[in-house]
């Protein structure tokens, strides 16, 4: 009775050493160097930025959010993502209350963790850029700034506008969209042009990425068919009309293409959950940031095309259930 | 279940306001509530017209309850609140054109509010006329509340102004979501859920007495 040899416990007998938390911190723990790069670049004013948007969100889910549900990090990822698609020279309390947003009316509300429809990090983002549309827009100036001075007024009183003119410039996508000048493939790459904290240096956050995907903490189907349709649908149309439509290189590497695809697409809760579900997701993003920063109002759709395939998930899900071991196709049945 | 006691006639005034709030408890006139309610000046102008309607519909129909067969009963009271909306519109448009034009299409659809058409159906046709107009008067109450606080939240933090007066300084970063349709949503679904939040907080406390009175009922149910 007492043999350890015939032990009989309950399943499951296999079991991973991933937990939520684990996954969670070392996502965190991947986007430091993206997070890094974005200090290093933009200043002191990147990092309080960041650090707003991390306080509102763990703020939030530690005031409203399930018991203990702070420790598992995905409010900090949200924060940090969040962060990381703000402009430099945002005033920090909205940041703040991009945070708050981003968890409560994105996650709160919907239940928690593993509940959310939506991406809450890009919820959050899509409430600033509806609510403050021109401080959102704001991008300051990269070239002969002091690294230590503020790119904006960053510490406006809460709930008042900006009261300073920051030097501003315009992000490589608005320079193709509005001046039709294109911005140096190297410059993007590395990450030295105007834009997001986290929209610069793509090769970073490919790095990153990479990393995640390596350990399986994201489905790199996801970050694969984005590039593919991107590019496959910018060939395209860069051959029909090379002075019209950028090149592929150009659209894969400018805007928040790469920190969307690996980071915000790739969430495990608003993705599908089956591996051919994951390339329809993936395509159907790519085609609708071509759709939206060629023909759009705006320069940039990498958040509303995540968003709009965000609401998309569950009818994937449910169109692409494989079959169940050991049955028959209902056709071939009959 | 105890005989139906008749509620005294306070109560038919007072229900409106919280315990049956149409936009509230009933979820009654949400396309108002939702489209119309970016300023406090809309919201009111709204809610006039819908005191108006509703007040003017109550009274007729429960007048003339026992002469309209119930096969056109709904359709009577269509026709009965379409020709006070037609009056509203034009009082509205005479009165305070800006107004009416920002209300647009929505004073018209009065018609369809289900609030209107469900007092008829619920109360009038069945009630006194002192009854129906005191229950009109409650509902419109209600609905107005409603109405100026989420155009009170929406004014100041979208345009940072009440009644087009200037509350937040001259340095306020005006929400513009809360003035564009996202903004009506965010609204409602705040106040839905702070107003079940208190309501059920009050079931909670009130449990305990019912609780010990009979726990075993309870747990049938």
């Amino acid at each position: 009775m007492s043999d350890a040899r015939y032990l009989v416990t309950a399943s499951p007998h296999l079991r991973s050493r991933d937990s939520t938390p684990t996954i969670m911190w070392s996502v965190v723990g991947s986007l430091m160097p993206v997070a890094a790069f974005a200090v290093y670049y933009f200043g002191p004013s990147a990092l309080l930025v960041i650090l707003a948007s991390v306080v509102g969100a763990v703020g939030t889910e530690a005031a409203w959010g399930k018991k203990g549900a702070v420790r598992d990090g995905s409010a900090a990822i949200t924060g940090i993502l969040l962060g990381l698609c703000l402009p430099a020279g945002l005033p920090l309390w909205m940041a703040v209350l991009g945070g708050a947003f981003s968890i409560g009316f994105g996650k709160i509300v919907f239940g928690g963790l593993g509940q959310n429809i939506f991406n809450p990090a890009l919820l959050g983002r899509a409430f600033l850029q509806a609510a403050f549309p021109v401080a959102l827009t704001t991008w300051p100036a990269v070239e002969n700034v002091p690294w230590w001075s503020l790119r904006g007024d960053n510490f406006a009183l809460p709930l008042m506008g900006s009261r300073v003119d920051a030097v501003t410039t315009a992000t490589p996508l608005g320079l193709m969209k509005f001046e039709q000048v294109t911005t140096p493939i190297r410059d993007l790459a590395f990450g030295t042009t105007a834009g997001s904290l986290g929209e610069t240096g793509a090769v970073l956050i490919l790095l990153c990425g990479g990393y995640l995907a390596l350990n399986n903490y994201l489905n790199w189907r996801i970050p694969a068919s984005i590039f593919l349709s991107v590019a496959a649908f910018t060939t395209v149309l860069h051959l029909i009309d090379g002075a019209r439509y950028p090149t592929p290189q150009f659209m894969l590497l400018s805007g928040g293409l790469m920190l969307g695809a690996m980071y915000m697409a790739t969430d495990m809760v608003t993705s599908p959950t089956t591996n051919r579900g994951s390339w329809i997701f993936g395509v159907g993003i790519g085609f609708l940031v071509v759709l939206i920063r060629l023909w759009g109002g705006l320069a940039e759709g990498v958040m509303y095309a995540i968003l709009i395939m965000n609401a998309l998930v569950p009818f994937i899900n449910r169109a692409t259930q494989p079959r169940v071991f050991g049955t028959t196709r209902a056709k071939a049945a009959a | 279940m105890s005989p139906r006691k008749p509620t005294p006639p306070s109560q038919e005034l007072i229900k409106g306001v919280w315990r049956e709030n149409p936009v509230l408890v009933q979820l009654l006139g949400l396309c108002p509530a939702l489209a119309v309610t970016n300023s406090v000046a809309n919201s009111l102008a709204m809610s006039a017209a819908v005191l108006f309607v509703l007040v003017g519909s109550s009274l007729l129909v429960s007048t003339i309850k026992r002469i309209v067969p119930s096969d056109v009963r709904i359709s009577t009271y269509i026709l009965i609140i379409a020709t006070f909306v037609t009056i509203a519109d034009m009082i509205l448009e005479a009165s305070v054109p800006a107004v009416h034009k920002e209300l647009g299409a929505f004073v018209a659809l009065i018609v369809v509010n289900c609030i209107i058409l469900g007092r008829q159906e619920a109360f009038a046709s069945r009630n006194s006329v002192g009854r129906s107009l005191l229950d009109a008067v409650g509902m419109s109450i209600g609905f107005t509340l409603t109405m100026v606080l989420m155009g009170t939240v929406r004014e100041v933090l979208g345009n940072g102004t009440f009644l087009g007066i200037s509350v937040m300084g001259p340095h306020y970063e005006p929400w513009v979501i809360m003035i564009l349709p996202p903004g009506g949503f965010l609204t409602l679904g705040t106040i839905l859920l702070v107003f079940s939040w208190i309501k059920r907080r009050g079931e909670e406390r009130a449990k305990p007495a019912t609780a010990a009175a009979g726990p075993a009922v309870g747990k049938a149910a």
